[in-house]
């Protein structure tokens, strides 16, 4: 006979057990397989014999690839400028849309737009506003006499990852924009009809009154941008394809050419675990801000 | 003076901002409705002399020789397997969301599945191809069906989780002092009180499938299986197609995203804070 308690624990485990099953067969053991295939020479189309052990080989000459390296630095570049401009840009549109002014309501709605544009799509608008032959960028700078002529935007080294960077800034700043109005919306109004009467300026209710409530929800924002843009893949396949002169070879694009154009899944499945274990660090980073944010919520509930 | 200012800056802010939103995608319907002699003018006149949605019926019709047959049958495949992987997911998920929430001390399997979420696919990918290969698999629905579970699954489950939070216990308390079971109070009980919440997620989950490229990229290869972001992403590739009806696809596949985005509004927040990005 079981207690109860135990009955519960019981009937806990049988509720979660499929997920978990299932979330195991499809994450975890994957990443074990490879983890495992990062130590053999397999190739993405079966050469006949089984993949031999070749031991840390593949890691080795990884980290001596200088076009890993360059890509490595690309991605830092393209992720840590992308989200800083989204950030500002986030956080300056959410501090617009919480003024009172006629039409705010629909500009909340035109903010959500590039967020629910499909990915693929957000790619292949940019692609055809930076068309050199007819694109709209090209026509508009071309007639607020901004450039003298048409350019190939994706198509010379010097501006190819900056366009890809305003196509990305420009789908996921809304992001930013929603989480940080949510809390500014949150915001009681006499918190600061009492700042103002004590003749606070404008510049310390936002360091004193805004800013404090919003460095969260940005903070959330934020780290969820980091990971997502260090894996950056569609926007490049659709754009560029990783070129010109691999100007937009990003980590994604790096490891998914091993494997699937250059057909080596050994030192793929290596280039990926490293990269994975770079992705890890801003994992963990978000994971102690969820754990932290639920502490705080539980400790002001009691 | 100073307000007059202020009140000018506000609404020059919010023009831009605007403009900014919309000049990009009005761009891509009016390639979709323009010829393209109209389109290679020089200096561009923008709207098009001859307004042209013969595109948008070549693209619904499914005569042979026209681009409407890989298009509908890629529209059918987004539908399927969104469909597909949400129904499953949501099977999956509302027990272990329940559990997470009404039998807590299990935290650390959420904050893991979470985690694992966010690990990038070409983790995964290469193991993933071999198995739908052995078992035959690869282009199918029911391939892309079971590999999207692992997007929607931690997600879903994270945001439910919070919902059930949220609700009043004391009811379900009262039903299982009355004999119920634990899963009949789940049935009868809480799920009727988080319907309204519950639409919402599973709508968010879907959107994640009808967004994914990566995994539908390699995992099929062809009509059979292939859909709409990979049959975009593949005419983009081709290099003497017609850009107009490439955005006109692109028109037509954004249509339901948006209008469950302007749907969601007001639930939008918390799923984007649980990491529904769409990145």
């Amino acid at each position: 006979m079981l207690s109860l308690q135990q009955r519960e624990h019981r009937q806990a485990w049988v509720l979660l057990a499929p997920m978990l099953v299932v979330m195991f067969l499809l994450t975890a053991w994957p990443l074990g397989r490879t983890i495992w295939l990062s130590f053999t020479d397999a190739a993405l189309i079966g050469s006949g014999g089984a993949p031999g052990y070749v031991g840390l080989e593949n890691y080795l000459y990884a980290l001596t690839d200088p076009d890993f390296q360059a890509s490595i630095l690309r991605t830092l570049w393209f992720t840590v400028v992308s989200v800083a401009i989204e950030g500002v840009i986030g956080v300056l549109v959410a501090l617009l849309l919480n003024q009172r002014f006629y039409g705010r309501n629909i500009l909340r709605v035109l903010v959500i737009l590039p967020w629910a544009l499909p990915t693929i799509v957000n790619a292949m608008m940019w692609r055809l506003n930076f068309n050199p032959d007819y694109g709209s960028v090209n026509a508009l700078l071309t007639q607020l006499g901004i450039i003298d002529g048409y350019r190939s935007w994706l198509g010379s080294p010097d501006s190819a990852l900056n366009a890809v960077m305003l196509a990305d800034i420009w789908k996921n700043y809304p992001l930013v924009t929603l989480l940080v109005l949510a809390a500014l919306q949150s915001i009681p109004d006499d918190l600061f009809e009492a700042a103002r009467l004590d003749g606070a300026s404008a510049w310390r209710r936002f360091r004193a009154i805004t800013f404090p409530a919003i460095v969260a929800p940005l903070s959330v924002a934020l780290v969820l941008r980091t990971i997502d843009a260090f894996k950056i893949f569609d926007i490049i396949y659709v754009m560029t394809r990783g070129g010109p002169v691999d100007s937009t070879k990003t980590l994604s694009f790096f490891v998914y050419q091993e494997s699937f154009s250059y057909l080596r899944a050994g030192s793929g499945a290596a280039y990926a675990i490293l990269m994975a274990l770079m992705c890890g660090v801003l994992i963990t980073l978000y994971m102690i801000m969820l754990l932290r944010q639920r502490r705080r919520s539980t400790a002001n509930e009691t | 003076m100073k307000r007059n200012l202020r009140t000018v800056l506000r609404y020059a802010a919010a023009l831009l901002v605007a403009a900014s939103i919309l000049g990009p995608m009005l761009w891509l319907f009016l390639m979709s409705v323009s010829s393209t002699s109209d389109l290679t003018r020089v200096p561009l006149e923008w709207l098009p002399r001859q307004w042209d949605f013969s595109r948008y019926l070549r693209l619904v019709s499914l005569q042979p020789d026209e681009p409407g047959a890989l298009f509908l049958h890629a529209l059918w495949n987004s539908v399927l397997v969104a469909c597909g992987a949400t129904l499953i997911s949501l099977l999956l998920a509302i027990p272990a969301a329940f559990s997470f929430s009404r039998y807590p001390g299990r935290d650390g399997w959420l904050f893991g599945s979470l985690a694992i979420y966010m690990v990038p696919p070409v983790a995964f990918v290469l193991p993933l191809y071999f198995v739908l290969q052995q078992v035959g698999l690869l282009n199918t629905h029911l391939g892309l069906v079971l590999v999207y579970c692992s997007l929607i699954l931690p997600f879903l489950t994270w945001m439910l989780k919070n919902q059930f939070d949220a609700l009043p216990r004391d009811i379900e308390q009262a039903a299982r002092l009355d004999g119920l079971r634990f899963w009949q109070v789940l049935l009868r009980i809480t799920l009727p009180l988080a319907k309204p919440m519950l639409g919402a997620s599973a709508l968010f989950g879907w959107l994640l499938a009808w967004d994914e490229f990566f995994y539908a990229l390699l995992f099929t290869s062809n009509i059979e299986a292939q859909t709409l972001p990979v049959t975009i992403a593949g005419f983009t590739a081709g290099r003497a197609t017609d850009d107009g009806l490439i955005a006109a696809v692109g028109i037509l596949a954004s249509v339901p995203p948006l209008f469950i985005a302007i749907w969601l509004q007001k639930t939008l927040v918390s799923g984007l804070a649980s990491g529904g990005s769409k990145g």
